[in-house]
C-alpha cells in the first residue's frame, strides 16, 4: 500500500469513528465513556491522512523526479495494512447489532452477590436495572421487594427447553467483555416471545429460581403481570454495574 | 536515493505490496483500494444477507467492538511513540535511566505505572524506546509492566474484586516481578539479532513535522493491521467456543491456572476490562484468576501479532512463550503467598 492509499484508509477509518461516535452507533460496541477518546482518535487519524497528503504533495513538487519509478523505496507498508479495510467495511456497511440472545445463552449469567443493598426509592411500578433486581432476588431473598411492582427492561432469550428469560448484557469496557444477567419469566406472558425482542416487563418478586446450565450461576425469576414491547434502547447495555 | 540504505530484509515485505510483479504490471494500491471499495459497495446486499446468522452477527459485533475500543489507545500510544522518536533526544533516556542495564530494568518497569492505558499503547512506545537507544531489556520491562500496573487498571481491579483487596496488591507485585524478570532474562540470554524491527521509513532529511506524521502514519497502519488479526481471533473465541468448557477446567487446581492463562491469551481483552470478566468466573480459585490478570496484559493474540510487527517475528516467537511461562509461574508463587 503506498502513501496515497494509506492516507485514504486512515481518512476513512477516522471518518467512520467520528460517524460512529456522533450517532448512537458506537453504543452497540463500547461503553458511553469511551466517546471522547473515539472522537480524539478519529480526529488524529484524519489529521494524519491530511498531513500525509500534504507532505507527499510538497515532496512531489520539490523532488518528484527523484522518486519516479523507484520500486523499492521505503514508503510501502506490508500487506498486513490491507486488513484495516475489514473493520471499516464491518462498521460502515454492516454495522452489526448489539450482542443479543445468541451471545446471552452462550455464556453463563454474570450475576454475583452484590456488596450491599441500597434502600429502594418510592414509585409504582418501580424501575430497576436487571442486575439490581436479579441481585436482590437471588441473594437477598427479595427483601424490600415484597408487595412492590418492579419494571425491568431487557431483551428476550429462550433456552433449549423454551423457558423465556429477560436478559441484559452488562458491559465494563466493550462488547468483547459483555456478560449477560438473566432473569427467568413466569406469570402472564404474551403467547409468542421472539428472541432478541425488547420488552418492558412489569412484575413482582417470586422465590422461584434456577441454576444456569452454563456456569451454575443463580438465575432468579420474576412473576410477570404486564409486558410492553419497546424499540431497542439507545444504549443496549448496562454499564457501570460494579459501582 | 533511499534504495541503497534498504537492508535485504525489507525486500521480503516490499516485494509483495510494492514495485512490479514479474509480468510487468505495476501494482497500483490507490487503484486497487478504489476498486475494492466499489466492489464491496456493489455487493453489500449479498454480504449483509450472508452475515445475518446469529454467530456471524455476534462475531462481527465483538470484532468491531475490539477494534473501536483498542484504536483510541493505539492512537495514543502511537502519538507518544512519535513524540519520543522525533522530539525527545536519545541523551534524555541516557540520563533518565541508570547506565547499568540490571538497574535500568526495574526503573523502567516502575515507569510503566505512568502510562495510562491498556496494552495496545505500550507496544509502539516500547518500540520507539528501543529505536531511541534505550537498552532493550529495560524497554521490554516497560512493555510488560505498563499495561498491568498503571493506576487505571489497578483501580478497575479493585472495583471488580470488592471482597478481595489483596488481588490489587497481588496483581501489582506479580506483574512488576515478571516484567523485571523478563528484562533480566533478556539481558542475560537475549541476542541482538533476534530483535529485528521491520524496516521503517527513514526520517532522515525530513523536517520534524514530516518525521512526526510519518511515524504516526507508519505505526497506525502497521500495528493497526496486526490489531485486526488479534481482534478477529478474539471475536472467534468469544462467539464460537462454549463457556461450559470452563466449568470442566475449574475443578482441578493445576488445570484451572493453566486454563485461565490460556484463556487470557486467547480472549485478548483490554487490561482495563479483564478484571471485570474474570471476577465473575467464581468457580476458579483466586490464584487462577490472578494468572489471568497477569498473563493477559503481557501476552495475548493481539499483542503477539503487534509485537511480531514491531520487533520482528524472530523476537516474538521466543519472547511470547517465555513471558507466558514466567507469568504463570509468578502468579502461582505470589498467589501462594498473598492469596
Amino acid at each position: 500500500m503506498n502513501r496515497q492509499a494509506q492516507s485514504a484508509v486512515l481518512f476513512l477509518i477516522g471518518a467512520s469513528m467520528l460517524h460512529a461516535s456522533s450517532t448512537d452507533l458506537y453504543l452497540r460496541y463500547v461503553k458511553a465513556g469511551l466517546r471522547p477518546l473515539l472522537i480524539v482518535a478519529g480526529v488524529v487519524l484524519i489529521a494524519t491522512a491530511l498531513a500525509t497528503v500534504w507532505y507527499e504533495l510538497r515532496q512531489g513538487r520539490s523532488k518528484g523526479h527523484d522518486h519516479g519509478g523507484e520500486p523499492g523505496h521505503t514508503h510501502r507498508e506490508p500487506r498486513i495494512s490491507w486488513l484495516l479495510v475489514l473493520p471499516l467495511f464491518a462498521l460502515v456497511l454492516v454495522a452489526p447489532p448489539a450482542l443479543g440472545s445468541y451471545s446471552a445463552m452462550h455464556a453463563g449469567t454474570a450475576l454475583q452477590r452484590p456488596w450491599g443493598y441500597a434502600d429502594l426509592p418510592d414509585g409504582d411500578p418501580l424501575p430497576l436495572s436487571a442486575v439490581d433486581y436479579a441481585g436482590r432476588a437471588a441473594y437477598d431473598e427479595g427483601r424490600g421487594l415484597a408487595g412492590r411492582r418492579v419494571e425491568i427492561t431487557g431483551f428476550i432469550a429462550l433456552d433449549s427447553t423454551g423457558t423465556p428469560y429477560l436478559v441484559r448484557m452488562e458491559l465494563s469496557c466493550c462488547a468483547a467483555d459483555a456478560q449477560p444477567v438473566k432473569i427467568g419469566l413466569t406469570g402472564q406472558l404474551p403467547p409468542v416471545l421472539e428472541p432478541d425482542n425488547w420488552l418492558k416487563v412489569t412484575g413482582t418478586y417470586t422465590a422461584k429460581r434456577t441454576k444456569d446450565p452454563v456456569n451454575g450461576g443463580l438465575i432468579p425469576f420474576l412473576h410477570v403481570t404486564a409486558t410492553q414491547p419497546i424499540p431497542t434502547p439507545k444504549d443496549p447495555y448496562e454499564s457501570g454495574w460494579r459501582g | 536515493m533511499t534504495t541503497t540504505r534498504t537492508p535485504p530484509r525489507a525486500a521480503e515485505h516490499d516485494a509483495d505490496a510494492a514495485g512490479k510483479d514479474p509480468g510487468g504490471w505495476t501494482f497500483n494500491s490507490p487503484l486497487v483500494l478504489t476498486l475494492l471499495l466499489l466492489l464491496v459497495l456493489a455487493v453489500q446486499g449479498t454480504v449483509r444477507r450472508e452475515l445475518s446468522s446469529p454467530v456471524m452477527q455476534s462475531w462481527m459485533t465483538v470484532f468491531v467492538a475490539v477494534m473501536l475500543q483498542a484504536l483510541p489507545f493505539l492512537v495514543l500510544g502511537v502519538l507518544l511513540s512519535a513524540v519520543i522518536a522525533v522530539f525527545v533526544p536519545p541523551s534524555f533516556f541516557a540520563r533518565a535511566l541508570p547506565s547499568r542495564p540490571a538497574l535500568a530494568v526495574p526503573v523502567a518497569g516502575m515507569a510503566g505505572a505512568v502510562l495510562p492505558g491498556c496494552e495496545c499503547a505500550s507496544v509502539p512506545v516500547a518500540g520507539a524506546l528501543v529505536r531511541r537507544g534505550v537498552t532493550p531489556a529495560a524497554a521490554l520491562a516497560f512493555l510488560l509492566s505498563a499495561p498491568a500496573i498503571n493506576p487505571i487498571v489497578l483501580t478497575a481491579t479493585a472495583v471488580a474484586f470488592p471482597g478481595n483487596p489483596e488481588m490489587v496488591l497481588a496483581r501489582f507485585v506479580t506483574s512488576l516481578l515478571v516484567a523485571c524478570a523478563m528484562g533480566w532474562l533478556w539481558q542475560r540470554l537475549g541476542r541482538a539479532d533476534w530483535l529485528r524491527p521491520p524496516e521503517r521509513p527513514s526520517a532522515e532529511g525530513l523536517g520534524k513535522g514530516a518525521a512526526f506524521w510519518s511515524s504516526v502514519r507508519h505505526d497506525v497502519m502497521h500495528a493497526g493491521g496486526f490489531l485486526v488479526v488479534g481482534a478477529m481471533a478474539a471475536a472467534t473465541l468469544k462467539a464460537v467456543v462454549p463457556a461450559s468448557w470452563l466449568n470442566a477446567a475449574a475443578s482441578n487446581p493445576v488445570v484451572a491456572v493453566l486454563a485461565l492463562s490460556v484463556l487470557a491469551v486467547l480472549l485478548s481483552i483490554c487490561s482495563e476490562a479483564d478484571a471485570f470478566v474474570v471476577s465473575s468466573l467464581t468457580q476458579f480459585s483466586l490464584t487462577a484468576r490472578l494468572a489471568f490478570l497477569v498473563v493477559g496484559p503481557m501476552i495475548d493474540l493481539k499483542l503477539f501479532a503487534m509485537q511480531a510487527g514491531t520487533f520482528g517475528r524472530g523476537f516474538a516467537v521466543r519472547f511470547a512463550p517465555a513471558t507466558f511461562v514466567l507469568a504463570v509461574l509468578g502468579s502461582v508463587l505470589v498467589g501462594a503467598v498473598l492469596l
